[in-house]
């Protein structure tokens, strides 16, 4: 068959009309003719090795349905998975809204082109500091282990020190990007990362162990607030307070959709906070739901180690409520190398999910979703414990994960989530690899997602499966 | 209104949305989630309970109380109040494209949206099928070996690069000694702002006389202390660095390595590929030259692709297949870690793996000719324009598919500045253009990239409305300068938002500034 020429549906000007006409404009005969001033040996001289165009959507869609269909979704399997990635209901209005054309495809305007994308932002940032109780909240960063990677940096810009005390149970994904921010030793400004112990009876940190690394030379301690193995700190305003007493700033990674019925970080002492805005309002994507937010008091010193874009609130000349970027000039944009870390494309349109997310639910609807996912979570622990050989780490002070202890039962976690997935369940996250002092654990998560009946058929499985 | 020299009559909608926090009624409720469950209850107490009395919330959040549909219709009205390419977008180096809503639909399906990182691989062959495929897709684009989708915009990527680099020389013992990063004065300000966050000194080339710098001035940076050399080609000005294999050259002689920020390949793809040139690393922007929506500032993706001497040394995890299933390694012992936690933005991968099947071979070289094509015909209109002049005016030829223009003429005939320009053509539908990044090499700089979704008609039109401008410039500046005035607001008033009793970043800070809220 003789091959086709048809105008590429993507591109207008594809008409063999249109480009003579505008070959003609130029005085020139071919569209090579522009490419003149890369040299001859620089140029690709064969075509791309690319599987054949798809140009009929119908085509392409059938393609990729075929590929992404064998997926299989923690909608269609009932999943526990945790650890830095959530399953939280999403509104439909979030969904909605982040799909309109004006948010979804362009990259950014000014003050005055773009007022509703500038005032979404800023009812990002007004909403969430009313979640935390601080003054001053940042455009949000990549994810939360680059927005604490940036207040470790902060904190130790402000105090001229070079070491962080950290939880040593962290997600080993955080962990590592964490460490990437705090550079390797042989760099001039390497940041040392120590690790704090828990206490084995309550699983918070443990205060002895900090106070004996809170040494002159610590720049921040910085802990989770619930931790990463699940636990409440409920000492979390002494750990503040330590951290003060040393010279040091506190950091403090808390999650939003806690803060419902959590003390919000502000009220605690709590210096700069970080965290994940996945769970506002963001699908998982597989980790591409993920957006991390930088969070602290309002003052000089904090704001002027901002590496993010700051959005204002601002007049116009007529009056009006408009919105601009603070201190523009210290992040890279604005300074290149002589700029705090550096910026860039982030994820602003999850902003706006978060955004529409908060105003959706409200004082109550923060509470209500507060008690409802912390009752399923303590349900579930209570429902799994009773499972002979699975031992709960600890049964209560936790707020939507926990950790599950499969040692009892003579298997791994391995093999029970095998065995869960054959019944169409996603089993909590395997921790014997990343922490292997303890043993055969799972850190199971349960969100308002889940139903009684989720959680029952959870228990019944695990117990025919452990009973093998 | 009426309409001016044959332009649209457009007005932007006016909806006086107040702020959110204002918003509501005490009670209303715009999201239920389930009441206690009695099983659940009589099982575990009442969940206020579960709570450590220490750390139990004693204020509720100031948040709006609002239903449903009103929450849906402020953020709509935020919506329209956004020209958010309605109109017509030329913003430069960013390469503006038509994301198809096929793919937007796809990675909204449950299918995309809600998987689980950690989920068994058994259960994403899907997404890991897409990844290792778009691996091989990008490679065929650049020549290198091995991609890496983690990095999570453009910056990530180049900062990819700089912790690369760290780790590649301090496997060869040689971190201390090289201490310093090149590029160039017309870099992104992302590859300084990474090489320095990531501890490196950095050393910035001037541009030469044939806008670009000089070989001399390359010979005088490189030393036994360069670790790498990061720069683009063409650069923003739209002018391709012919000796750019020399300078590749001369940094490996040294030591260093060699990073390609293909910011803007949009004019070069299929033209040329950045492991012939004999650079080790290059990195694709998906939210850019690959269709994928940008969301207004991400979530975007830095592809960032590289030799296989490097690949040890890239983030994990790694996808892996076998000719029959998608598996999951972890990264090389070797390797820097983790950028960003997971693969990265999927759903912006799979997004652009769509586009690009949806190109082909051919359709990329046409989007690549097309871009350069309607640059250079826009080029030789603009510079008809009263007060419009172009940088490095002496050199003949074409351009890439960008040209920096500068209004230093318009300014000093007028008093008329290029951020007044700029706010005056949203007046007639056309979004707010990009001027430069730092620093400004022209007086009052503008970059529009043409790409290859807008028609000629839209370019014609965004040229008259630039031209009408310019005009307006002369005849009635004030015009200009005062504007917007068909927009959604006026434009800010000139008071500085770098003092701290002026900035406001949440309505609490603005409260409490202006006494409406005690500290």
């Amino acid at each position: 068959m003789p091959a086709v020429q048809r105008a590429h549906p993507f591109m207008p000007n594809s008409v063999p009309a249109i480009k003579q006409q505008l070959l003609r404009a130029l005085g020139i005969d071919s569209v090579e003719q522009l490419f003149a001033q890369i040299p001859a040996e620089h140029r690709l001289r064969e075509p791309l090795a690319l599987p054949p165009a798809l140009s009929a959507e119908t085509e392409l869609s059938r393609h990729m349905v075929s590929i992404l269909s064998r997926n299989v979704s923690c909608e269609s399997a009932l999943s526990f998975l945790g650890g830095g990635c959530w399953q939280h209901h999403v509104p439909a209005i979030c969904d909605e809204i982040v799909r309109r054309t004006e948010f979804l495809t362009p990259v950014w305007g000014t003050a005055s082109s773009d007022l509703g994308r500038n005032q979404a932002w800023f009812e990002f940032t007004s909403q969430l500091g009313e979640l935390l109780e601080l003054d001053l909240v940042a455009l949000p960063v990549y994810s939360w282990g680059c927005a604490a990677g940036h207040a470790i940096r902060m904190a130790s810009r402000l105090t001229g020190r070079n070491k962080v005390l950290v939880p040593r149970y962290l997600d080993p994904e955080r962990r590592a990007v964490i460490a990437n921010y705090c550079e390797p030793s042989q760099m001039p400004s390497h940041i040392a990362m120590i690790d704090v112990a828990s206490d084995p009876e309550t699983g918070q940190l443990d205060l002895a162990d900090l106070q004996s690394k809170l040494t002159p030379d610590v720049a921040a301690v910085y802990f989770e607030n619930p931790g990463y193995l699940g636990q409440i700190e409920a000492d979390a305003e002494q750990l503040c307070a330590l951290a003060h007493k040393a010279g040091a700033e506190a950091i403090v990674g808390v999650d939003p959709v806690s803060l419902g019925i959590l003390a919000a970080p502000g009220t605690y002492g709590a210096d700069i906070v970080v965290g994940s805005i996945q769970p506002l309002g963001i699908h998982m994507n597989c980790g591409g739901g993920l957006g991390g937010f930088i969070a602290s008091r309002d003052e000089p010193r904090y704001a002027y180690e901002y590496p993010t874009l700051l959005i204002s609130i601002a007049a116009t000349t007529h009056g009006e409520h408009g919105f601009g970027m603070a201190l523009m000039h210290q992040c890279s944009y604005g300074s290149r190398e002589e700029g705090k870390d550096w910026t860039g494309n982030s994820t602003y349109l999850w902003a706006i999910a978060s955004a529409v997310y908060m105003s959706a639910l409200g004082p109550e609807g923060f509470r209500e979703l507060g008690e409802a996912v912390i009752q399923r979570a303590h349900y579930c622990a209570k429902l799994l414990a009773g499972i002979r050989g699975v031992r709960l780490q600890r049964s209560n002070g936790f707020f939507k994960e926990f950790v599950v202890n499969f040692d009892g039962t003579g298997k791994s976690v391995a093999q029970i989530n095998v065995a869960l997935l054959d019944r169409g369940i996603f089993g909590g996250l395997d921790l014997s690899t990343s922490f292997p002092d303890l043993g055969q654990s799972a850190l199971y998560c349960v969100t308002e997602v889940h139903t009684v009946d989720d959680l029952q058929r959870l228990a019944t499985v695990l117990t025919e499966i452990c009973a093998r | 209104m009426s309409k001016q020299n044959g332009l649209r009559r457009y007005h932007a909608p006016v909806w006086d949305e107040p702020i959110v926090m204002e918003m509501g009624v005490a009670g209303r409720r715009g999201c239920h989630f389930p009441l206690p469950d009695a099983t659940m209850q009589q099982a575990v107490g009442a969940a206020a309970d579960l709570v450590p009395q220490s750390m139990r919330r004693r204020n509720r959040p100031a948040l709006p109380e609002m239903s449903e549909p009103d929450v849906l219709r402020h953020y709509l009205h935020l919506s329209q109040e956004t020209m958010g390419m309605m109109g017509i977008s030329l913003f430069g180096t960013c390469t503006m494209k038509y994301n198809p809503r096929l793919t937007e639909g796809l990675a909204a399906r449950p299918f995309v949206a809600d998987l689980h990182p950690n989920q068994s691989p058994a259960t994403l062959q899907g997404v890991l099928q897409v990844i290792y495929e778009f691996d091989r897709m990008l490679r065929s684009l650049s020549g290198m070996d091995q991609f890496t989708f983690q990095p999570a915009g453009g910056a990530d990527a180049a900062y990819t690069q700089a912790c690369i680099t760290r780790a590649y020389h301090a496997a060869k013992g040689q971190l201390e000694q090289r201490t310093q990063i090149i590029t160039s004065i017309q870099s992104h300000p992302c590859n300084p702002a990474t090489s320095a966050a990531a501890g490196f000194e950095v050393v910035t080339l001037p541009l030469g006389e044939r806008g670009y710098p000089s070989l001399d001035a390359l010979r005088a940076a490189v030393s036994s202390r360069t670790a790498a050399l990061m720069i683009n080609n063409p650069d923003d000005m739209g002018i391709y660095n012919p000796e750019i294999k020399e300078w590749v050259r001369i940094v490996h002689e040294a030591g260093g390595l060699c990073f390609y920020d293909h910011a803007n390949f949009n004019g070069v793809m299929s033209k040329l590929r950045a492991r012939e040139l004999g650079f080790d690393a290059c990195m694709f922007m998906l939210h850019k030259t690959f269709g994928v929506a940008k969301g207004g500032g991400g979530p975007a993706v830095g592809a960032y692709g590289c030799s296989a001497e490097l690949a040890q040394f890239l983030p994990g995890p790694v996808v892996t297949f076998d000719g029959k299933t998608y598996g999951v390694r972890d990264n090389a012992p070797t390797s820097i870690g983790r950028v960003r936690e997971y693969w990265g933005n999927v759903q912006q991968v799979v997004k652009a793996y769509a586009w690009t099947r949806a190109m082909g071979a051919a359709g990329i070289a046409e989007a690549s000719d097309m871009s350069v094509l309607l640059n250079n015909y826009m080029e030789r209109e603009l510079l008809k324009i009263r007060g419009v002049t172009r940088s490095h005016p002496q050199l003949e030829g074409w351009r890439i598919e960008m040209t920096r223009y500068s209004l230093g003429q318009l300014f000093e005939d007028t008093g008329v500045t290029v951020a007044d320009v700029q706010n005056r053509m949203v007046d007639f539908g056309v979004d707010a253009f990009w001027m430069s990044h730092e620093p400004w090499i022209v007086p009052q700089p503008f970059t529009p990239e043409a790409g290859e979704m807008w028609s000629k008609e839209d370019i014609d039109y965004w040229i008259a409305v630039l031209k009408q401008v310019c005009e307006e410039a002369y005849s009635n500046p004030e015009l200009v300068k005062s504007a917007p005035h068909n927009q959604a607001i006026h434009k800010l008033a000139p008071e500085s938002l770098d003092e701290p009793d002026r900035w406001a970043m949440t309505w609490r800070a603005y409260q409490r500034k202006r006494g409406a809220r005690s500290a």
